[in-house]
């Protein structure tokens, strides 16, 4: 039987982080009431003409930089014609015969060899608006509201996954006109893992640079696939299938080995693969069919009139270059040198922006809550929670139970002020290294919920809105401990009291002990551990184990 | 060039979003097909070599705006003029099928 | 202010650099200058139909910063309907968007305004400038003030027919393949149409992008100075804006143009030219050519390919612009508001109702497009959709695209050896309302001379120069990029020379006069709509 080789392009969009729209001068900002950050120009009302973004210009070439791309000395804009009500010109004003940066690559770690993905080229574009879709209950009026379509600037996406057919849309253009960059990849990569590995590191780039939040999960890094199959060896690339719909790395992988196993069935069975767009249905675990090549869309693409071209220069490119923000070498440098951190643990924060934001966070939150609440029930303990002991947590624990759940470290059920907070439970010898873990994954599961709770409650047209921000909702570990009574005892008077009550209905061991048996103490010791429910803080029990016994040091 | 056909603009129609009628289809395939052949005149210039225009003026200057926030429309305003809202939004039929 | 006064056709009969002088000496007060244009426009629009929409009350108060601003302080004037202003309607002579009201104003609104400039109102146009008659607005047609019965030309025949009628000081239009000018040869008035560029798009609703330009209509050349000199300069608005400031333009006005070297392009004087026109035209050359400009022939090879250009550029600008009139936030949608009625037994295209009963996108889209726009546009809208679609991009529009080189290298050629060039406006004078509206070509050709201007994005004025048959002749003035001073210096001397200064349309002084009588008999003069 032939054996197949999966080729695989992907095309990326990515939202920038600039303070104001691409053309015009409406806020960014997420979270606002609908329709309040728009304007005559974002609402595409009749006699408005768009300025461009300097701020966008100098991001997209960061981006271009990164990826090592040829930025062309001019470049221009094109609309890509079509209707739908979240495109209120009825065009997109986008890149197409000229985009501004071309010939770049990433150099990306698979299935343990390296490989470098061409990128084909970059473009500039517009966002489209946020639609609605409701569907007409009972009482005339929809109600209910299912999220957003997920890849706005493909008009085809909402019409799959199963359409009730009726009832209407409801469109807010506070998105509408963010800036986004479209990132084409050559055809380079071979199997899902590979796509996966690519868009990870293309994540990561992109944080690096400080252009994009890029989460997948909020739509503002967005991936579509191209996808085809050929006998290994054979040059030519067969039909090809546009899938979309891919709302996490999960998603993609999962996505393009479905659509792996799919074209290969085809082709077995001495079908055609038929050349379309197909969808992505994370519930149903399968790719379903959009629409075929045939009836694509003809978007009739001219230059647009209303801006002029876009110039680059040597000089500006170079400011741009000098102005990027430090790109991981220079983080790890910090990282070793000034946080002691070991080589390995900074390298493996390093390669993770978002691990890397939220150990930043961590350090930030540590040295703030040093001198003011840090001493809360620490009694005469020094508060000193070193980076490299937050470091420890993040790339073992935290990292663990992330890699399980399939999670990124900007939407973890859990945030830096829950690790800081139960840190601060050890070092103050509150609880043992033991119950910590304990606590963190009690933490994390009671975050889960808390989050689930919340998006049942609003809505998902509310959780749309839900900014980064708010997501850890999980009370603090030491709520939790304090709860649950799983404090470490720490009182001397407390412990010490149990400790004398231990000894005195233990005299055969106590005797043992003055006999010279060394080993009996380890036992008087778990003993006052146990009369304490294991809560007694170990240190002081030994001490005052020993004190008891008149111990010989 | 070939005159173009009832299907032909029945397609263009539905890319413009326009109503097919059939009633007055022929009249307006006739008066399409007179002037695609008059300014299909264009195919008698030779133009190998010219560049194309895009705009009338050469502008070489770059156009940009600094990335600073200003005030837009409140919400009623915004929507002032819509011919139908709901919470704050503007309110359209819901797309049918893949268009 | 006097009652006398405002019905008295004396100040409207002022151009506006004359009100000017009359209110810097305050021997008129704006509020007389505002009233006595309202009550004739109120008196002759019945008849004329030139505007869509009359302002109510005065808009700002006398004694107001305006009265005494140098420019065009006190001075009332009127908007081509394609043209927003914040407060009035914005339908540009469409259906589609009836009842509209921008939430801004257009970048020259707000200069004028700044000016001391009073907006009268909105002027009748065709349909999203998309006519040479006014014939195509979605409303009702306008009537030349020259006779009754022809248009006054388009696609901003509202905006010249006021200005002919004295019922406004001036007005701006917007000029794609010579909507300005046209009419202003039709009405026999001044048309200008600005360097591409110079002037502001920001607010001028988009026809033709890369074509469009807003521009006055006035009474004489100095008018057209004053006006131009308060629109014209960058705007930070418009990305295609030219990165000049705003001058004083009148200072060009000079009856001096010795040595000045004239060409006359044969192209533009061959046949398909109305005798009378022609005959109006070598006139004004021999006028020029007694002045002291050395007149020679010369040849603009391309010019039968402009029309043809033209009309695959536009539609196809046009057809992208004119996709934002979906029904969805602004202006006409089919079937209502919800949409929800089943009416009309319309064939979509694919699309209909849906299984409830309701309108469904696709249906809304299509029904609101076929509803509100009128047949011109949207016959230009499917040739526009047509000539960019799959596979017949390189053959129509890229096509275009290098002819529109072709006839701006064309241009130049000739402005190397020459200073400006002289032809006629137009192939005709007005035609009588409804003698072209059956044949959509015979239409797009009377744009012949005006047209090519557009493609190079020149400037080009009109400027009358006689009578045919007892209706005005447009004289064509062409420049090179920036080239308005030797333009308005050119216009100022031929009409400085030959006396041709707003002439009067006999037809309107006899509707005036029939106005006066019913107004004296104690009936009612028009009212504003
Ligand atoms: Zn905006």
């Amino acid at each position: 039987m032939t054996a197949y080789e999966p080729v695989i392009g992907l095309e990326v969009h990515v939202e920038l982080k600039t303070a104001t729209k691409i053309f015009c001068s409406c806020s960014t900002d997420f979270g606002a009431p609908p329709n309040t950050q728009v304007c005559p120009i974002c609402l595409g009302m009749p006699g408005v003409l768009p300025v461009l973004n300097r701020r966008v210009v100098e991001y997209a070439l960061r981006a271009a930089l990164a990826l090592g791309c040829e930025v062309e000395p001019a470049s221009q804009f094109a609309r890509k014609n079509y209707f739908y009500p979240d495109l209120p010109k009825g065009y997109q004003i986008t890149q197409y015969e000229r985009s501004y940066a071309y010939r770049g690559h990433l150099d990306i770690e698979a299935d343990g060899t390296s490989r470098r993905v061409g990128i084909t080229r970059i473009n500039i574009e517009e966002e489209a608006a946020k639609s609605f879709h409701g569907t007409r209950g009972p009482g005339g009026a929809g109600e209910s509201y299912a999220p957003p379509r997920p890849s706005p600037d493909s008009p085809e996406s909402a019409a799959g996954g199963g359409d009730e057919g009726e009832g209407y849309s409801l469109v807010d253009f506070n998105r509408g006109g963010v800036p986004l960059i479209e990132i084409v990849s050559e055809p380079d990569l071979r199997s899902p893992e590979e796509a996966r590995a690519y868009l990870i590191k293309l994540r990561n780039l992109l944080l690096y640079t400080g252009i994009s939040d890029c989460k997948m999960q909020e739509g503002s890094l967005r991936c579509d696939a191209n996808v085809s199959l050929r006998p290994v060896g054979q040059e030519q690339l067969g039909n090809l299938v546009e899938l979309k719909n891919m709302n996490s790395f999960r998603s993609v992988v999962r996505g393009l080995e479905y659509e792996i196993k799919r074209q290969t069935a085809v082709l077995e069975g001495g079908g055609r693969v038929a050349r379309e767009t197909r969808g992505w249905d994370e519930g149903r675990g399968a790719t379903f069919s959009m629409r075929s090549k045939e009836q694509s869309d003809d978007y009739r693409y001219f230059p647009e009139p209303d801006l002029v071209l876009l110039r680059v220069d040597q000089a500006w490119l170079d400011r741009v270059g000098a102005e990027m923000p430090a790109l991981p070498e220079a983080r790890l440098r910090r990282m070793t040198q000034e946080q002691g951190l070991s080589e390995y643990m900074a390298g493996v924060i390093g390669a993770d922006p978002l691990m890397a934001a939220f150990f930043d966070e961590c350090v930030k939150l540590q040295g703030a809550g040093a001198g003011a609440g840090g001493g809360e029930g620490a009694a005469g303990v020094g508060g000193a929670i070193t980076p490299a002991a937050l470091a420890n947590w993040i790339t073992g624990d935290l990292a663990r139970l992330a890699n399980a759940e399939g999670v990124e470290f900007d939407a973890l059920p859990v945030g830096p002020e829950h690790l800081v907070d139960l840190l601060r439970l050890v070092d103050a010898g509150r609880i043992s290294g033991k119950m910590a873990k304990n606590l963190l994954e009690e933490c994390w599961r009671a975050g889960q919920a808390g989050e689930a709770g919340q998006a049942g409650q609003a809505g998902q047209v509310g959780k749309a809105e839900q900014s980064g921000k708010d997501r850890p909702v999980a009370p603090l570990p030491s709520a939790i401990a304090r709860g649950k009574g799983l404090e470490q005892v720490s009182d001397e008077g407390e412990v010490a009291r149990i400790v004398a009550s231990v000894l005195s209905g233990n005299g055969e061991a106590v005797a043992s002990y003055h006999a010279g048996k060394d080993k009996a103490l380890g036992f008087l010791v778990g003993q006052v551990m146990k009369a304490s429910r294991g809560r007694a803080n170990p240190a002081l029990v030994n001490r005052l184990v020993r004190e008891a016994l008149g111990a010989r040091s | 060039m070939p005159a173009v056909s009832a299907a032909q603009v029945r397609h263009v129609a539905a890319l413009a979003r326009l109503s097919w009628d059939e009633r007055s289809a022929p009249k307006l395939v006739g008066e399409l097909n007179e002037i695609l052949a008059y300014i299909s005149k264009l195919s008698e210039l030779d133009t190998a070599d010219v560049p194309p225009t895009s705009h009338a003026l050469d502008l070489r200057d770059n156009v940009l705006r600094e990335d600073e926030p200003r005030k837009g429309l409140a919400q009623a305003e915004a929507l002032a003029d819509a011919p139908d809202s709901e919470a704050g939004m503007f309110r359209v039929p819901r797309v049918v099928g893949g268009q | 202010m006097t009652p006398l006064l405002a019905a008295s056709p004396s100040i409207t009969a002022l151009t506006a650099a004359e009100l000017r002088e009359l209110l810097r000496r305050r021997e008129v007060s704006a509020a007389d200058a505002w009233q006595a244009y309202m009550s004739r426009a109120a008196a002759l629009d019945p008849a004329l139909r030139a505007f869509l929409e009359i302002a109510g009350d005065t808009p700002e108060v006398p004694g107001a910063p305006w009265e005494t601003h140098p420019l065009l302080g006190g001075v009332p004037f009127a908007l081509k309907d394609n043209i927003c202003a914040r407060g009035l309607f914005c339908t540009c002579g469409s259906r589609i968007l009836e009842g509209f009201r921008p939430p801004y104003d257009a970048t020259v609104t707000v200069r004028l305004r700044e000016a001391g400039a009073m907006l009268m109102g909105k002027t009748n146009m065709d349909e999203f400038a998309m006519g040479s008659s006014c014939e195509h607005s979605g409303y009702f047609a306008t009537a030349n003030p020259w006779a009754l019965d022809r248009v006054p030309g388009g696609s901003s025949g509202g905006a010249a027919a006021a200005v002919a009628a004295d019922m406004t000081a001036f007005a701006l239009g917007s000029d794609t393949g010579g909507s300005v000018r046209q009419p202003a040869s039709f009405c026999g008035i001044v048309g200008l149409k600005p360097t591409y560029g110079l002037v502001s798009r920001y607010g001028l609703v988009a026809f033709a992008s890369s074509l469009d330009q807003i521009g006055p209509l006035t009474k004489d050349v100095t008018d057209c100075a004053l006006v131009l000199s308060a629109i014209a300069g960058h705007d930070p608005m418009d990305s295609t804006s030219a990165r000049v400031a705003g001058e004083d333009y009148t200072r060009y006005l000079v009856p001096d143009i010795k040595g000045m070297r004239l060409g006359v392009p044969r192209e533009y004087m061959g046949e398909g030219i109305e005798p009378g026109v022609r005959a109006a035209v070598e006139r004004a050359v021999a006028g020029l050519n007694g002045m002291g400009a050395e007149v020679e022939e010369c040849s603009l090879p391309h010019t039968e390919y402009g029309v043809a250009t033209y009309y695959i550029i536009a539609p196809a600008e046009a057809s992208s612009n004119l996709a934002r009139y979906d029904g969805v936030r602004y202006g006409h949608r089919a079937g209502g508001a919800r949409a929800g009625a089943t009416t009309g037994a319309m064939t979509g295209a694919g699309a209909g109702t849906g299984a409830g009963g309701d309108l469904d996108l696709a249906a809304m889209y299509e029904r609101t497009r076929s509803e509100g726009f009128g047949a011109e546009v949207r016959r230009r809208i499917m040739i526009g959709t047509y000539v960019l679609s799959a596979g017949y991009y390189d053959a129509y529009y890229l096509k275009a695209q290098k002819a529109r080189t072709l006839v701006k290298q064309d241009f130049e050629n000739v402005f190397a050896r020459f200073d400006a060039l002289v032809t006629p406006t137009a192939p005709t004078v007005a035609f009588p309302i409804g003698a072209k509206t059956a044949d959509p070509l015979q239409m797009y050709l009377n744009d012949v001379f005006t047209i090519p201007v557009n493609m190079a994005g020149l400037p080009g004025i009109s400027i009358p120069c006689g009578l045919s048959e007892g209706l005005p002749v447009g004289l064509q003035l062409i420049g090179p990029h920036m080239g308005e001073p030797t333009l308005l210096r050119l216009a100022y001397a031929y009409e400085t020379a030959s006396g041709i200064r707003h002439p009067r349309p006999a037809a309107v002084n006899a509707a005036v006069a029939a106005a006066e009588a019913i107004r004296a008999a104690g009936g009612v003069g028009g009212v504003a709509k």
